[in-house]
């Protein structure tokens, strides 16, 4: 039968696992194709099925649930075939939807990830991408953008040419939308790095041309061009789910003109329903990071609703009793080395370093395994434990960073102390960095796997400690980011300390008129602002800033200096985690004669001049040019929100002064979501919008008494010289200072000053420093509804130890062996942390003793005391000793 | 001197919040170095005893690599 998670392109049996990750990692019956289902015959699978796991005679169930929320985050549908019969989408088989050709390059894919023509299994040498198929198409009623298309087309396209640097890949499209964190420099690495071609052109047709295909396109002011590819991959939207309407009704709540689900933008995630909540696509077309944010956040609204019932019918994992390992009992050490699909395989000879982890001493069991952190291999390594009766296990994969935890966890299931487990990095520091050099990269391999069988040999079972956690937040920032934070954890019933540098919050938003879909910002922020105010759980300390902080997450104390006119006063508050929310600030670039002449002005003094009650505050004429010193400029990132406000202004200026002429010179207008709406009404209403090149920026000049905008029209193909009544600079964001805070808190920023969140995707509101999370400006540039996500996210995420009420500590710290210390205490002197104090001795001497809670495992202690008398958890004298004789016997 | 002829054994050790982080980083950006490297994670480069740099000369190793 066609599988269906390979888009149909490979095919599956009619019993079997969607895909290696899958949760649960079950067989599952196909009804569709299973011959008992369909035609009553069969059933074979049931006697053969040893542990009787197969029930014919189950039907569905109904069930009732009482509960006190509902969040429904169905995700997002198909892209309708009819929208792309106009690409012959059907006619040939090598022009692919982008999903399908995400699953050619994927080593579970049909083609075990190389890239091949589905007609005749060749490679192909030329590619090309056409953008924005079923997305800002009124023609299959999708005028929307689908946000994420132009940087999965990059992803894709990179990917490919890893796979065959040899391709050739142009994208066609109409505006590069990389608007998000990072994306512009992901896109600039795919032209650059990459060689992949980007043509702003509108394909007319892709035509079936004896082996290949035939495109015709036409770019800005040239005639047509045709061109002949390989394959052609039609990057489609994102529609709402299939059966929206169903679901609404069931849910009994209004879905948007595109049957996506309603929402406004102060409350991105409320549906019309009062109690029930949206997270991810079904919300609007959003990537992962954003989706992943958005759960984070209807979580903890949901969190803030049913407090009551906090805890209430919670089921508490619980671990099979520890299995007791002494320094006398035998080694018996378990190797497994990960394939990791092909990011391992197709560089490391996987199964010569599992023979080789075989020949070592201590190891019983050894093996390879395709994804190491699927579900079932988590299975397979806790039966083998328990089979080989392994002691230590040594896993050869990715990084300890990412996946120790997950596999200290099935240690922990298996009855194994989780501190028996040493993980060996064959992926991101061997497979991909020696990708050309396969012999290389299977000898370092091999080596690196030797001396993780040594360490592990020393390894001990460690004891696991937990500390309390203060209930209380510090929330730095009052701006709408930090405001709706402190007011989500004040619903859930945590104490907030909002810090505010100026003398009242609410930060730049209080400036803002309204949204580009027309709700109205000023009074949402004095509604938000007098809300947090009079709730009794939120301190508000305005004209304060964090001086000091000390501690860890569950036990931060910090100091707060508050200035109120001549007084200045410090109070150090307790407090179990932190939110930056300290925001950011209009660039103003030294340029365009910006703040020299008074008719070049900023988006943002357009946008209160408009707001005014001057008769003339609409100009007759306006030129706004974008990316005003963004974009490779004095910053080198879009700012994501500088487009729709553009769009914003020119709408409105239309509005007051119809006859006004309004032009807005850009690179790509980055109206993402629905507001490609407002972007083509504001065509419809005669905004006229003019591309310019980085090369050929438009250039303003003051020439006698006039001002002078120049630049390149490309239809007219001619210099254009214009003398506006106004310009306007769409100017970027920048992040308040986050250097002073980033050394404080010891929180790593970005190259561009932005605070740095600890995974992109996965914990996109968490800080790399556990207890400190972000969000809002001081993440990065982003609109106001996305802003009040990432604070409810950051909110939902910070309450977790809150709610929790103790942390676990690493068992990695330091521990002094009494008898062997001889008080001389350079440990607690050099300590960083203050994590050793000096004890009196009932003898009267003093000894050194560790505060296992402040106890970072930095060693500094155990690396300078004379005695040997510190051990550290996990990194002995002993294992390092180890792991550097094994490397000795490299070559031997 | 070729390539064949110097292939020296390189021991590193590498702090985890940071040099091991960058090297991890290195890997996802793809980018290439020589394969000469072999690691040691260690929590903090204050780990490091000066007997193991060399404990690590003494067992080989053509160079020390501390990444903190």
């Amino acid at each position: 039968m066609v599988d269906a998670y390979n888009e149909g392109l490979a095919i599956t049996r009619p019993i079997h696992i969607d895909y290696p990750q899958a949760v649960p990692a079950t067989y599952f019956i196909d009804p569709n194709a299973c011959l008992h289902l369909k035609h009553g015959t069969c059933k074979i699978c049931v006697p053969v099925c040893r542990s009787h796991a197969i029930d014919f005679s189950q039907q569905p169930i109904e069930r009732n649930l009482h509960i006190g929320a509902v969040i429904l985050s169905p995700g997002f549908g198909k892209i309708p075939e009819e929208a792309m019969l106009k690409y012959n989408y059907g006619k040939h088989p090598d022009i692919v939807t982008s999903i399908e050709f995400e699953r050619l390059l994927n080593p579970s894919g049909p083609f075990q990830g190389e890239v091949r023509c589905l007609s005749d299994k060749r490679h192909p040498h030329k590619i090309a991408f056409i953008q924005c198929v079923g997305s800002r198409d009124i023609g299959c009623n999708n005028g929307y953008c689908s946000s994420v298309c132009c940087m999965y087309a990059i992803k894709e396209a990179m990917v490919a040419k890893e796979h065959d640097p040899d391709c050739e890949i142009t994208i066609f499209y109409m505006d590069m939308r990389t608007q998000g964190k990072d994306f512009d420099a992901a896109r600039i690495r795919a032209e650059e790095q990459f060689g992949i071609k980007f043509v702003r052109a509108r394909v007319a047709d892709v035509m079936p041309w004896g082996k290949n295909l035939k495109l015709t396109y036409s770019t800005l002011g040239e005639s047509h061009h045709f061109e002949a590819f390989d394959m052609v991959v039609l990057s489609v939207g994102l529609d709402s789910p299939k059966n929206a309407k169903e679901f609404a009704r069931i849910a009994d709540i209004e879905l948007n003109n595109y049957e996506f689900c309603k929402t406004d933008s102060f409350a991105p995630l409320k549906t019309s329903r009062d109690g029930v909540f949206v997270a991810g696509a079904f919300q609007g077309p959003k990537d992962i990071p954003e989706s992943v944010t958005q759960s984070s956040a209807a979580a903890g609204i949901a969190s803030a609703l049913i407090k009551q019932q906090r805890g209430a019918g919670v089921v508490h994992k619980s671990y099979p009793e520890e299995q007791q390992v002494g320094s006398e009992d035998e080694v018996r050490i378990g190797v497994f080395v990960c394939r990791c699909g092909i990011n391992i395989a197709s560089t490391v000879d996987v199964p010569n370093v599992v023979d080789y982890a075989g020949n070592m001493e201590n190891v019983v069991f050894f093996s390879d395994s395709l994804y190491s952190c699927s579900q079932d291999a988590q299975e397979v390594i806790k039966d083998k434990i328990k089979k080989h009766k392994l002691n230590r296990i040594v896993m050869a994969a990715c990084s300890p960073r990412t996946h120790e935890p997950l596999f200290q966890e099935t240690l922990k299931d298996a009855g194994l102390n989780r501190s028996l487990f040493e993980m060996v990095n064959i992926r991101d520091q061997c497979s991909w960095v020696h990708a050309n050099e396969p012999e290389e990269a299977t000898r370092k391999s091999r080596d690196l796997v030797r001396m993780g069988v040594a360490k592990a040999r020393l390894s001990r079972p460690l004891p696991e400690q937990t500390v309390p956690v203060m209930p209380q937040a510090l929330i730095i920032g009052g701006g709408v980011a930090g405001l709706t934070a402190a007011e989500n954890l004040a619903n859930q019933g945590f104490h907030c300390y909002l810090v505010e540098k100026n003398d009242r919050v609410g930060g730049h938003a209080t400036n803002m008129q309204d949204t580009l879909q027309g709700e109205n910002t000023g009074k949402m922020m004095r509604e938000l602002i007098s809300r947090v105010e009079a709730h009794e759980k939120i301190e508000v300390m305005t004209g304060s800033e964090l001086v000091a902080v000390n501690g860890f997450v569950g036990n931060f104390s910090s100091v707060i200096k508050t200035v109120k006119g001549k007084k200045e006063s410090e109070l150090t508050v307790d407090h179990g985690v932190v939110i930056v929310a300290t925001g950011g600030r209009e660039h103003r670039p030294d340029k365009y004669l910006l703040g020299q002449v008074k008719k070049v002005v900023t988006q943002k003094e357009l946008e209160s001049q408009l707001a005014g009650k001057a008769k003339d505050r609409a100009p007759d004429s306006v030129v706004m040019i974008q990316c005003a010193g963004s974009r490779g400029d004095d910053l080198k990132y879009c700012s994501k929100v500088c487009c729709n406000t553009a769009v914003k202004n020119a709408l409105r200026i239309k509005e007051i002064n119809p006859e006004s002429q309004v032009i807005v010179l850009y690179r790509d207008m980055r109206t993402y979501g629905y507001s490609e709406d407002a972007y083509r009404q504001a065509r419809e209403k005669g905004v006229v919008f003019i591309p310019y090149e980085v090369d050929h920026k438009p250039e303003v000049e003051k020439k006698g008494g006039k001002v002078n905008v120049n630049f390149f029209d490309p239809i007219l193909r001619e210099e254009i010289s214009l003398s506006p009544e106004l310009i306007v600079l769409s100017v970027g964001i920048v992040p308040e200072d986050t250097e002073n805070l980033s050394k404080l808190l010891k929180i790593p920023i970005n190259e561009n000053k932005f605070y740095l969140e600890a995974h992109v995707k996965l914990r996109p509101v968490e800080l790399a420093v556990d207890g400190v999370y972000v969000c809002g400006l001081a993440h990065s540039p982003k609109p106001l509804d996305e802003i009040i996500v990432q604070a409810q996210a950051a909110a939902a995420k910070a309450s977790i130890p809150l709610v929790k009420g103790c942390v676990s500590v690493e068992p990695i710290v330091s521990n002094v062996d009494k008898d062997m210390c001889i008080g001389c205490s350079i440990c607690a002197s050099l300590c960083p942390y203050q994590a050793i104090s000096m004890v009196k001795q009932e003898d009267g001497k003093k000894k050194a003793e560790t505060i296992a809670a402040s106890c970072k495992g930095c060693g500094i202690c155990a690396s300078r005391c004379p005695t040997f008398a510190i051990s550290m958890g996990g990194f002995t004298r002993e294992q390092i000793g180890a792991q550097i004789r094994a490397f000795g016997e490299i070559g031997q | 001197m070729t390539k064949e002829e110097f292939n020296p054994k390189i021991l590193g050790f590498l702090c985890n919040w940071c040099c091991y982080a960058a090297a991890d980083a290195a890997g996802v950006s793809r980018y290439q170095y020589p394969p000469n490297l072999r690691t040691i994670r260690v929590m903090c480069t204050g780990r490091i005893d000066p007997s193991f740099i060399l404990q690590g000369f003494a067992e080989g190793a053509a160079g020390i690599f501390t990444g903190g």
